[in-house]
């Protein structure tokens, strides 16, 4: 299709344009710190090089040979580690909750809105994202908020940019299909329509990736026809090509396989429904929350999909342990699911690493801790390959703290997004200065 | 305790208001306990130090002694801490867990008598999850959406324990105020007054100024009674009025839910001009704005560690708010006011040493000492010293940090909560109870 086309070659001059941007920078050098290398173990006294945005070595001081020229830093009794990665949240689509005109979270108007894309709306100028950035967060899954079954196609971000364009590093990278609860708005029996159950959203879900499977076919059909012998054409008259429907067409590459849908349920009957479908439709998913499903975690398991995991700190049921939530990560983990952390908000990003590190009180292990902010969502979201740990040839996206990163006390002190140092500003530091100084 | 008192001719109408609220100090209380003798533990008194090695003996609920080199007493039941820090019990200054969502009668801007004890849904198990994050002490308030609120409950998380045995003997009763946002919008919405900032505080002001003449006409009254004056006509009770008149005498903690700094000091403004103090503002988020004119009027904060965004007063939230007041004098609170911090205070107390150098101390004080100020109940609880309710957090881990959950948290002497045990973990609780 034409807008294929166009997006394609989009791309590829985006492509070009980039690196003659970042070819003259000097080289950097992190030296003497810990390196927590996610994908290797962890290198004391360690030295890690960038240069032109991606890191070009990693190792030891014995091992690594400083290039000349290059910038220096004295990094020890600092902890190096990779930007974090949220694999699920909000960032540029609010500024303030409560101020509607500064939110485009959702579209409400249907369930069924494929055709959303949250780059279409993603603000790269908000002062939410210096907030996040600043404890260590470089990369995330921009969603749309959880209110529709399918309410449109997630974009994965890196957290600092020039502008928009910079900072959607994969557009529609995956689409979220919600089925947890949230997504049931017609709910009063006095102004009851379609869908009202959790059946009949079932069924509108059903019925657009049977109306999609069906667009595809018309479309096959009429690639068919322009392609028979130009006799058979010269009788029939040129075909006529069916109409174009932005829904049906945005549901294609999921229905293909091609690209993941993010399967959102919570409790066991609801995940069930919610895979039996996926399943109808022979869709790739990874799984989403499953915050109350608990009892069937071999089911979920046995599913060999990974797993969003969080919030974990949403509230057991009453009938639920206090730690229900809490021992949810470990609990996957001791079954070998692979798990990722997301913040699931937007003015907290920042605290993506405590949730993670809150779950190894309550059995998850703290490097697997680590690793479920970096290398699996790198892995889950398919961006290792520039992304998640700190290897030789990977985007240099580096945080430098004075300590554990996963700790609430921990102060990061230096962020590298692409290669670029990041200064540690943002409105809220701003507002700091102003007013701690009288 | 506190008397809603007009006037000794009208007792019968004391008890009844004060029945209401909380229950006359011993009832609930004085029930034996065994002995108990916490060692090898890091003490973290919040008020002299951190002892190594430490231990505590508990004796009828209360703190016996605190020391490094205590000997178990004869017969007192053993827990070995096994190394692991213990501290007093975390306070929140700031809860409407346990309320049923029945926490805002959102009719009228005015309410000041709703009383939160009618609410108390002590089942609730939000008050089990807040109890298996170290929580012992909660301020339960009525909600933001009048100028002037109801009274608050004081309860201890004893999950299991039954309604009255909840609450806390003798604590002060708080009233809440708010401001800003909240009254003008849901006001606002309905085209009533307030529906501005403007509004907002003159509703006040007209409370305060009726109260004031419900204070002059009953004081008149009794003047004549005084003097003989058999025609004296008794004026009506006016459970509103009765409750300003106790703000005005200073029987009530006023607690003031208040975001921007013009709020701050306006609010603090009527109160001179009424002749009331504020104990504590709530949220508080810029108060970083102006700490020194609150430090000035000794008026606390129960704040937020780095919430913000949510709405247009809580922009200009930063998470060093608590360090900058703390530094410039006033005394600070984190609190929760949310089902989900209730149950890791600890965590967001940890968050103010790293933004702003807070120390160790001076976090754990902002969960346990401040907050009992704020609630008036200091003498009893916040801190490990003899003479004060047995209610101890032994943890997990560091406390202050991402990594400490309770194992056993104690409320006066008793063991409510137990990492280690199967099911819900309280030993004094069974399901369907």
């Amino acid at each position: 299709m034409k807008r294929t086309l166009a997006v394609l070659g989009m791309t590829i001059l985006i492509c070009v344009v980039l690196p003659s941007n970042a070819s003259a920078q000097q080289a950097i050098v992190l030296k003497g710190g810990k390196l927590l290398t996610v994908s290797h173990g962890t290198i004391e006294n360690g030295v890690l090089v960038i240069e032109n945005g991606k890191i070009t070595a990693v190792g030891s001081a014995a091992e690594v040979k400083i290039p000349p020229n290059a910038r220096v830093q004295d990094v020890s009794g600092m902890t190096v580690y990779p930007g974090l990665i949220d694999s699920e949240c909000y960032l540029g689509l609010t500024e303030i909750s409560a101020e509607q005109m500064t939110n485009d979270l959702i579209e409400l108007s249907d369930e069924i809105m494929p055709h959303m894309h949250v780059y279409d709306a993603f603000h790269a100028e908000s002062e939410l994202i210096p907030v996040a950035r600043l404890n260590g967060i470089a990369n995330a899954i921009v969603a749309p908020e959880n209110k529709d079954t399918l309410p449109g196609q997630d974009s994965f971000i890196q957290l600092d940019g020039k502008s928009s364009q910079e900072m959607l590093l994969v557009r529609d990278v995956a689409m979220p299909l919600n089925f947890t609860g949230e997504q049931r708005r017609n709910e009063s029996w006095e102004k009851r329509k379609f869908p009202f159950t959790r059946m009949g959203l079932a069924a509108q879900l059903r019925q657009a990736f049977l109306d999609a499977q069906h667009y595809a076919q018309e479309w096959a059909e009429y690639e068919k026809k322009k392609s028979e012998k130009a006799d058979d054409k010269e009788k029939k008259g040129p075909p006529s090509p069916p109409k174009h429907d932005l829904k049906l067409e945005a549901l294609l590459p999921y229905l293909q396989g091609k690209k993941t849908i993010v399967l959102a349920a919570q409790e066991p009957s609801d995940l069930a429904a919610a895979v039996n479908l996926a399943r109808e439709f022979n869709l790739k998913f990874v799984l989403n929350h499953i915050s109350h499903s608990q009892p069937v975690l071999d089911y979920v398991a046995s599913l060999k999909a990974p797993v969003i995991v969080g919030p974990i700190y949403e509230a057991p049921k009453p009938q639920e342990r206090y730690d229900a939530v809490y021992s949810l990560p470990a609990q996957l983990y001791k079954r070998g699911v692979k798990i990722a952390f997301a913040s699931y908000d937007a003015h907290n990003v920042r605290n993506l690493p405590y949730a993670a590190g809150y779950a190894t009180p309550f059995g998850l292990p703290r490097d697997e801790a680590l690793k479920a902010v970096t290398l699996n969502a790198a892995e889950i979201w398919g961006v290792a390959d520039r992304l998640g740990s700190l290897d030789a040839g990977k985007t240099a996206n580096i945080v430098v703290a004075n300590g554990d990163p996963l700790d609430v006390r921990t102060d990061v002190k230096r962020v590298f997004i692409d290669g670029r140092e990041i200064p540690m500003t943002s409105r809220q530091t701003r507002l700091r200065d102003e007013y701690s100084g009288h | 305790m506190n008397r809603i008192t007009i006037g000794s001719a009208f007792l019968s109408l004391t008890i009844v208001a004060s029945s209401a609220g909380q229950p006359a100090s011993s009832a609930a209380q004085s029930v034996a306990h065994n002995e108990v003798f916490i060692n090898n533990a890091v003490v973290m008194t919040v008020t002299h130090g951190n002892i190594q090695n430490g231990s505590v003996h508990i004796k009828d609920g209360k703190i016996a002694a605190v020391g490094p080199n205590l000997k178990a007493p004869a017969g007192a039941t053993i827990i070995d801490a096994g190394g692991k820090y213990l501290t007093p019990g975390i306070i929140d200054s700031h809860s409407h867990i346990a309320l049923d969502d029945d926490v805002n009668e959102a009719t009228s801007p005015v309410t000041p008598q709703m009383m939160m004890i009618d609410a108390f849904d002590y089942q609730d198990k939000a008050i089990y999850r807040g109890l298996a994050g170290g929580l012992t002490t909660s301020l339960l308030l009525h909600g933001s959406a009048n100028m002037i609120g109801g009274q608050a409950i004081v309860i201890k998380h004893k999950y299991g324990a039954g309604r009255d045995a909840m609450l806390f003997p003798g604590a002060p009763r708080s009233i809440k105020f708010a401001s800003g946002e909240n009254p003008k919008r849901v006001y606002g919405s309905k085209d009533q007054l307030p529906s501005s900032r403007m509004g907002n505080f003159a509703v006040q002001r007209e409370a305060l100024v009726q109260a004031q003449d419900y204070m002059r006409e009953w004081a008149d009254y009794e003047a004549k009674v005084k003097r003989g004056d058999k025609e004296a006509k008794l004026p009506k009770h006016d459970l509103k009025l009765e409750a300003l008149a106790n703000v005005l005498r200073g029987k009530l903690l006023v607690q003031i839910h208040c975001y921007r700094a013009d709020e701050l000091l306006t609010e603090m403004e009527i109160a001179k001009e009424f002749g009331y103090k504020v104990r504590a503002f709530h949220h508080a988020l810029e108060a970083y704005k102006v700490a020194d004119k609150l430090a000035a009027n000794d008026v606390a904060i129960a704040t937020f560690a780095d919430w913000w965004g949510y709405k247009n007063e809580a922009w200009d939230a930063i998470p060093w708010n608590a360090v900058i007041s703390m530094r410039k004098g006033v005394r600070v609170a984190i609190k929760s006011d949310s089902d989900d911090f209730a149950r890791r205070l600890n965590q967001e107390a940890a968050k103010t040493m790293r933004y702003g150098g807070a120390t160790e101390e001076e976090a754990l004080r902002m969960i346990t000492l401040n907050p009992a100020w704020i609630i008036g109940v200091e003498d009893r609880v916040g801190s490990i010293e003899v003479g004060k309710d047995a209610d101890l957090v032994i943890w997990d881990g560091y406390p202050l940090s991402s990594y400490g959950v309770p194992d056993k948290v104690l409320i006066d002497g008793d063991v409510y909560f137990d990492r280690s045990l199967p099911g819900f973990g309280m030993p004094r609780y069974k399901e369907g109870e």
